[in-house]
This record gives structure tokens, sequence and C-alpha cells, in this order.
């Protein structure tokens, strides 16, 4: 281990509030809702008891060629979308091929190219089925595409843990750098998961806001009428560098990309651990892994889900993790407006924390009206708030089905 | 209905450009699949089943790799044509 200091210089998105980290970032301090009907025919087909989502507010195929939608999983589309926003925004560094990362994560992969090969082999058989579904359909489809579309060849990765994907791979990206692996990585997560058999699956399981008569308001986190979360898909993703390499060239630096901290409940495979002692180890270890103690943390960017059960046990974890310290944190639910990105949620709330911390504002939740009693937090409500000058830290949470935890601190600089 | 064969280079012109991107124009008869035109074998293969789709032919797996050179799979096409 080499323990250079990780800066981030670029950030890129695609996401149901805009087609660039600067359209959705605006939306986001407006506090507006990307979240809207859904005008699918198989929503009415299949009798989804539920109708709205976060689709891109910027399609894919407004951006990309005939080629490029033709010959990648929407997964990898977003991914390519952003991450050619995040190497602009980075002033296209100048970097040894072999020195370029790529670490982006996805929960569920390339579900549209699955299942719509797995129809053309039934319906047309053998002989029109895709020579490109499998490079689509894989996990790391979005991850082989960036690292070609910018030609990185230090390692291109792809965690997979559900919802702490994106957060993960933001990890990822963070070792390859501190271990002297590579000079600059481009990290984060995609999802592009609005398909019909996920719906299906979490409605089953009753993880869904069924608020179908109001779908702006139907992500509520830490509302005591939250009745679970809404589905959206996109993708965020960052230019992290090693400080030494960032400051040699000039950068305009957004952050210090200062630590990770992650843990698994080893509780239930979808329910969160109510006391929260697997994501209070995730927090505690990130905040002491940048040498910092729980009185240096300003501002957390919440999992937040909207789900009745996740959000106590959130509030529960931040309690456990921080105790009285916890009051000097104030608590940004992000997904109010969003969405839940799934895979890409950690990392687009990890660029949310970023632009928090650069620009001293953290964004108010939206759909907060009666605010749960059993919430211990100082949720931002009403107002964007204003952080602290001076030296600052926040924290980025994000956990998964799997019992998954993963949390990032972000430190000004 | 048996098409001529400009009809089929022009429709493979259509069918490589759909996949590839490249511009039609680049499509002549002479040009190579591989050297001139850059068209990998996962492409070639989607291209030989939209040009069996669209021109009501069979090109076997086996003949595809006699298939050279853009008039190569014109003239095969065409062959094949009742």
């Amino acid at each position: 281990m080499t323990n250079r200091r990780v800066v981030v210089t670029g950030l890129g998105a695609t996401t149901p509030l805009g087609g660039t980290i600067t359209d959705t970032w605006d939306a986001l301090l407006a506090g507006r809702s990307g979240i809207a009907p859904m005008e699918h025919d198989w929503v009415e087909r299949y009798e989804l008891p539920v109708t709205f989502a976060g689709e891109l507010a910027v399609p894919a195929a407004d951006v990309l060629t005939k080629v490029e939608v033709r010959r990648m999983d929407p997964s990898a589309q977003y991914a390519v979308i952003a991450a050619r926003e995040a190497w602009a925004d980075a002033g296209e560094p100048e970097v040894d091929p072999e020195r370029l990362g790529v670490a982006i994560g996805t929960g569920i992969g390339g579900v549209w190219t699955l299942l719509s090969q797995w129809d053309v082999l039934k319906e047309k058989g053998l002989r029109r089925v895709f020579p490109l579904a499998v490079p689509m359909l894989m996990p790391n489809s979005a991850s082989g595409n960036v690292s070609l579309a910018l030609g990185a060849r230090a390692g291109a990765h792809t965690t997979v843990s559900a919802c702490a994907s994106g957060a993960e791979s933001m990890g990822t990206g963070y070792e390859m750098i501190r271990s002297g692996k590579a000079d600059v990585v481009v990290a984060g997560g995609t999802e592009a998961a609005i398909h019909p058999i996920c719906f299906a699956g979490f409605a089953q399981m009753q993880a869904l806001s069924t608020r179908n008569d109001s779908p702006e308001t139907a992500s509520r986190p830490y509302d005591t009428t939250r009745d679970g979360f809404v589905m959206a898909e996109g993708c965020g993703l960052i230019v992290m560098e090693s400080e030494e390499h960032a400051r040699a060239r000039g950068a305009r630096i957004y952050a210090e990309l200062a630590s990770i901290g992650m843990s698994s409940d080893a509780h239930h495979i979808t329910a969160p651990e109510p006391e929260g002692a697997g994501a209070s180890r995730a927090m505690r270890e990130a905040v002491e892994g940048a040498g910092l103690a729980a009185s240096d943390i300003c501002h957390i960017n919440a999992h937040a889900t909207s789900t009745p059960v996740g959000d106590v046990a959130e509030s529960n974890a931040i309690r456990r993790a921080f105790g009285a310290a916890a009051d000097g944190m104030c608590v940004s639910a992000t997904k109010s407006m969003t969405g839940h990105l799934l895979g890409a949620a950690g990392a687009l709330e990890g660029l949310f924390t970023i632009l928090s911390v650069h620009h001293r504002i953290a964004p108010a939740a939206i759909n907060v009206t009666d605010f749960d009693p059993e919430i211990a937090l100082d949720v931002i409500r009403g107002e964007n708030r204003t952080l602290p000058s001076g030296d600052i830290a926040a924290l980025n949470n994000s956990f998964g089905f799997g019992g998954h935890n993963v949390a990032l601190v972000i430190k000004s600089i | 209905m048996s098409a001529s064969e400009q009809e089929i280079l022009e429709g493979l012109a259509e069918i490589i450009n759909e996949e590839t991107g490249l511009d039609p124009a680049e499509v002549a008869a002479e040009k190579s699949f591989t050297d001139d035109l850059d068209i990998d074998s996962l492409s070639m293969m989607t291209i030989v089943v939209n040009a069996e789709e669209r021109f009501g032919v069979r090109i076997p797996d086996d003949e595809v790799k006699n298939l050279t050179t853009v008039g190569d799979a014109v003239k095969f096409i065409q062959s094949q044509q009742g």
C-alpha cells in the first residue's frame, strides 16, 4: 500500500432528474421529483401493481448513435454516457493507458438483453439470437465498454452487491489508486432495470410503493406514511485520481474520497439487521479510516429508500455508530427526488455527497410532511442546508440485499 | 421475386450500416469484409442472418467463410434466389 490521497476531479451522470450531473444537481436543489407514470404497454398487460418509476430524463437513444444503442445493453449505454461526461468534466486527463482503471458496479446487469434474447430464441429460433447477446447481458458489460471507450488498461472491475454496488465500486477504484495500481480511475454504478420482471419481483416482496395516484410524492423517506421504494434507473460516475496526479496537471478538485468502510450483516437475505450493528460498523470503519472523529462529520447522504423497515434501521445504525455526535450531522434523503437507482444509487449519492461538500450545500428531502418520530436524525426538510466553512467531511451510506453495507467518507480539500 | 445484383448490394449496404454505422457508400463489391470494412466475426453473423431474412435465402455457416468480399456475398445470394 502506498496510501496515496485520492481526489475527485470529474463527475458524470444520467438520471431521472437530468441527462447530465449539472442538470441533475440543479433539479435536486430545486426539490423536483424525477418520478412519473410509466407509459409502457407491459404495465397493463402484466397487471403490475406499480405503474410509475424514475426513468431517464433524457433517453439514451437521444445521446448515442444508432449502432451504440444496438450493440450495448441499456445498463452499458448509460455508463458510456456518464463516462463521457465525467471524462470531459475532468479535462480529459492525459494518463498512461496502463495507469487508467475502471470500476463500475451494477445490481441487476443486462436484464433487458437477457430476457429479450430468450424471447427471440423461443419465438424465432437459434439463428436469430444476437451474437452479442452474452457480452451485452453480462454484468461487467458496462465496465468493459467504458474501458474500451477510454482505452483504460490498468483493469476494469465490476462489483455486484445489489444496491451497494455503485458505492462499493468507488471503493474498488479508491483501492486501485491507494495501492499504486492506477493513477486515474473512472468509477461508479449503473442500472437499467425498469423491466416488468423487476417490478413483479420487487412487488411480490412488498418492497415497492404502490402510490399510483401520486407518483411524485411516492418516495417519502422518513415520513410515517412511507410504503416502499420507487424504482429508478441511470448511472453516476466519477473520475478519481491520486492527488499527486491531479495536482501535477493542475486539475480542478471537487473533494477528497477519504475512506471506505464495508461490512456484511449475515442476518437475513433482504431484511436489514434492525439494530444496525453491521451498518454501524461500516460507518465507523469509514470515519476511522479517514483519520476522523464522529464530530468531524457534518453531513450524511443516507441510503433512505422510503421502506418502512429500512429507514428506521438506518437511523438506528447511525445512532449506534456515532451516539450523540449524530446530532451534528444533517441528513439528506435524495431518493425522495431520484427514486431508487438500485446498483447506481450508491454511486449517484456519492456524487451528491461530493457536490454537497464542494458547494457547501446539502439538499432537502421532499415529500416528508409527517416526520416519523422513530427517526432520531436531523433530516433536512423544507430548505436546503448550508454546510459549515473550513474543513468539513461527509458520509454516504449504501446498503444492499445480501446484507452488504458500504460507507464512503468525502472530505473538503 | 429475385433481386438484381444492384438491389442486393444496396440491401447489404443498408444492413451493414445498421450493424456497424459504416457509410453505405463505402460498401462496394470489391471491398473485403474484414480487411476493408473492419467487420468482425460477430457482426458478420448478424449481417448474414439479416441478409437471409431480407433476401429469403439460406447462407450456411460453412459458406460464410468463403465470402471474402461484398461482391462474393452478392453473387452467392443471387445464386440462391429462386
